[in-house]
């Protein structure tokens, strides 16, 4: 069920430039029962700024009620997030969206887990509840420099984990795809959050035969009722069909929607 | 709650406060966060006689105080919102208000016939201020001959109450409201947004894949306010307000300046509960401040003797 929660801030800290990990403590975390899902922030109580952030949800720990997100410090409103220090509360609505389904990796399988710059947080509770379930996974990271890069220790410690950054100044000099090819990576399934550039990148990889991406869209109510994220699917590229990224993704397969 | 009972032309509202157009769905969403029976009524998303998927994205920018969308009318059309959208919404106890969009005159007659017809539908919202749409919407609500035209096309066609929403994209907003009264609308509802744009710094284009978009949210506040002020003076149409409204501070600017009634929109993205929890804050401050009803706010900033300006029996 979507709840509305202050919750109160266990921890924040910079992990790389402009990179905060913020972790967050309530009852809300209970309804966190999918990696993928993403929670919509308002960072302060003014009107200024006046939209909610959605902010996806990076690993859940619900034995203590606390969950933890990944994010840029970009724009207004998660510069003010950031100065969020431990003890404050934070406005949460959520969860929202639907995550990536586990079930669809079978025990024994290898998955491939492909992220890019902020779109890497997700894939962290999805590559732990892959490990739990017995799916082996291989995990592609790319970020525009090393600098920026995170989680690659974590990653590491769930398995194979390679990075690839524009400049190369970690891993494989290039894109995601590049350090697919340089290793010759192969898995049964793909799941992959990050810039629409990448996912159609790996889209025309064909690398395994199914296949699940997160996008991202700018939103207003984050919950399906105003149709600002809306996007096209691929069946009816130009017509009326359509997915909301909010409501019926951020998580579609393959093949679903028009990137 | 009775200080919050209002009776506008088709409608009996246990409360003044409904969500705003285009803010809210059909209402599905919200459903599954409280009981749709606690509004006053709910205005629906914008019904075409077609389908229409809309503009392209992004379709929202965020401003100072405020938001920029660029939706541009996307719905199931009319057929889905009559078959499925309505009834459904029917099985709460709250009055639907159904707004009709269209790019001609014939297709507004068109959604306004069939949709009235509905036995669930309580008035219609003539949508002649849509600044996101190409063709029509915001074109029919700038000139005023073809505003009362168009009121009186669909008051012909409709079974029940019409209000016409105005856009403030005028210069004249009172000879807007005149004319659609002239063409024997039931009441105004207003605003409707402002046309603006936003330039992202990086690329140097608009934000927007649209360019501009509608302003919402309590930056346009003050351009609502001034407007139903005026307009409340020279019509007897009576008004529900809308414009940036998230408290009861605001609700109250409304009523004083001529509202009947109240709309809350973009509110609902930044608190998905605003509305039930305004209809509580409301009724609290009326009790406190010894207020019989909320009517008796209408029109106080211009009417002296802060009599009630509008009755409908
Ligand atoms: C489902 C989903 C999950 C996300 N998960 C993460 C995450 O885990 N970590 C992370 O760092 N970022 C994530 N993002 C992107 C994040 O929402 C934006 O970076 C953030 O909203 C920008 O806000 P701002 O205050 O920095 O920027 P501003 O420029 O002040 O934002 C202005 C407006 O534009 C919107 N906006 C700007 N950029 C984006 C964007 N890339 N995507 C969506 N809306 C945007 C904002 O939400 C706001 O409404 C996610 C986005 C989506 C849709
Ligand atoms: C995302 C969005 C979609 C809207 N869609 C419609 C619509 O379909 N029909 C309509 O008459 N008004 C529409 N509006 C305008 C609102 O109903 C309202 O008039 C306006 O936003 C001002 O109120 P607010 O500041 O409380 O949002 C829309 C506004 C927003 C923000
Ligand atoms: S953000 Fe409102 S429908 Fe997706």
């Amino acid at each position: 069920m979507i709840k509305k929660e202050w919750m109160t801030v266990l921890s924040q800290k910079s992990i790389a430039k402009n990179i905060y990990e913020l972790t967050l403590e309530g009852e809300l975390v209970q309804e966190m029962n999918e990696p993928g899902r993403f929670v919509h922030l308002k960072v302060n109580g003014q009107m200024m700024p006046l939209l909610r952030r959605p902010i996806s949800i990076a690993s859940i720990d619900q034995a203590n009620s606390r969950f933890t997100m990944i994010y840029r410090a970009e724009g207004e409103g998660t510069k003010l997030l950031a100065e969020k220090k431990a003890g404050d509360t934070v406005d949460v609505l959520g969860p929202l969206g639907n995550g990536f389904p586990i079930e669809e990796a079978q025990p024994g399988e290898t998955a491939i887990l492909v992220g890019g710059g902020i779109g890497v947080p997700p894939l962290y509770e999805l590559s732990k509840r892959l490990n739990e379930r017995g799916v082996k996974t291989i995990h592609v990271l790319g970020f525009q420099s090393a600098n920026v890069a995170f989680y690659m220790e974590k990653f590491s410690e769930l398995g194979e984990t390679y990075a690839a950054t524009v400049d190369g100044t970690l891993g494989t000099k290039g894109f995601v795809t590049d350090a697919i090819h340089q290793y010759n990576l192969q898995a049964d399934i793909l799941y992959s959050c990050g810039p629409v550039s990448m996912l159609k990148a790996l889209e025309g990889l064909h690398l395994t035969k199914k296949g699940f991406i997160s996008l991202e869209e700018r939103m207003g109510c984050g919950i399906g009722a105003c149709f600002a994220c809306v996007c096209h699917t691929q069946n009816d590229p130009t017509g009326t069909e359509y997915r909301k990224v909010c409501s019926d993704g951020p998580v579609f397969p393959i093949g679903e929607v028009a990137l | 709650m009775s200080r919050l009972q209002t009776k506008l032309p088709g409608l009996t509202l246990k409360n003044p406060i409904m969500p705003a157009s285009g803010c809210f769905g059909f209402g599905r969403e919200f459903s599954g966060l409280y009981d749709l029976s606690v509004l006053g009524a709910i205005m629906i998303k914008a019904t075409t006689e077609e389908p229409r998927f809309g503009n392209p994205t992004p379709r929202v920018a965020e401003t100072p105080g405020g938001m920029l969308n660029a939706i541009g009318l996307q719905n199931p059309g009319l057929e889905k919102v009559v078959g499925n959208e309505i009834p459904w919404l029917s099985q709460f106890d709250v009055p639907i208000i159904a707004n009709v969009a269209g790019s001609q005159v014939e297709d507004y007659v068109e959604v306004a016939r069939t949709i009235s017809k509905s036995e669930y539908v309580q008035a219609l919202e003539l949508n002649i201020s849509c600044p996101n749409v190409k063709t029509g919407g915001i074109a029919f609500g700038t000139v005023p001959e073809t505003a009362k035209h168009l009121t009186k096309k669909v008051k012909e066609v409709s079974d029940v109450p019409v209000y016409v929403k105005l856009s403030p994209n005028v210069s004249n907003i009172v000879e807007m409201a005149k004319a659609v009264e002239d063409g024997g609308a039931d009441g105004l509802t207003m605003i409707n947004t402002l046309l603006g744009m936003r330039i992202d710094l990086k690329t140097g284009k608009p934000i927007l894949a649209n360019r501009t978009g509608g302003l919402s949210g309590p930056a346009i506040k003050p351009v609502a306010i001034r407007m139903i002020y005026e307009v409340s003076q020279q019509t007897t149409l009576p008004i529900i307000g809308m414009g940036g409204i998230s408290t009861v501070e605001d609700i109250l600017e409304f009523y004083m300046a001529g509202a009947s009634a109240v709309a809350v929109g973009t509110a609902n993205f930044a608190n998905p509960f605003i509305c039930p929890e305004l209809i509580e804050e409301l009724d609290a401050y009326l009790i406190e401040h010894n207020i019989d009803h909320i009517s008796d706010l209408t029109g106080r900033s211009w009417n002296k003797d802060g009599k009630r300006t509008y009755h409908c029996s």
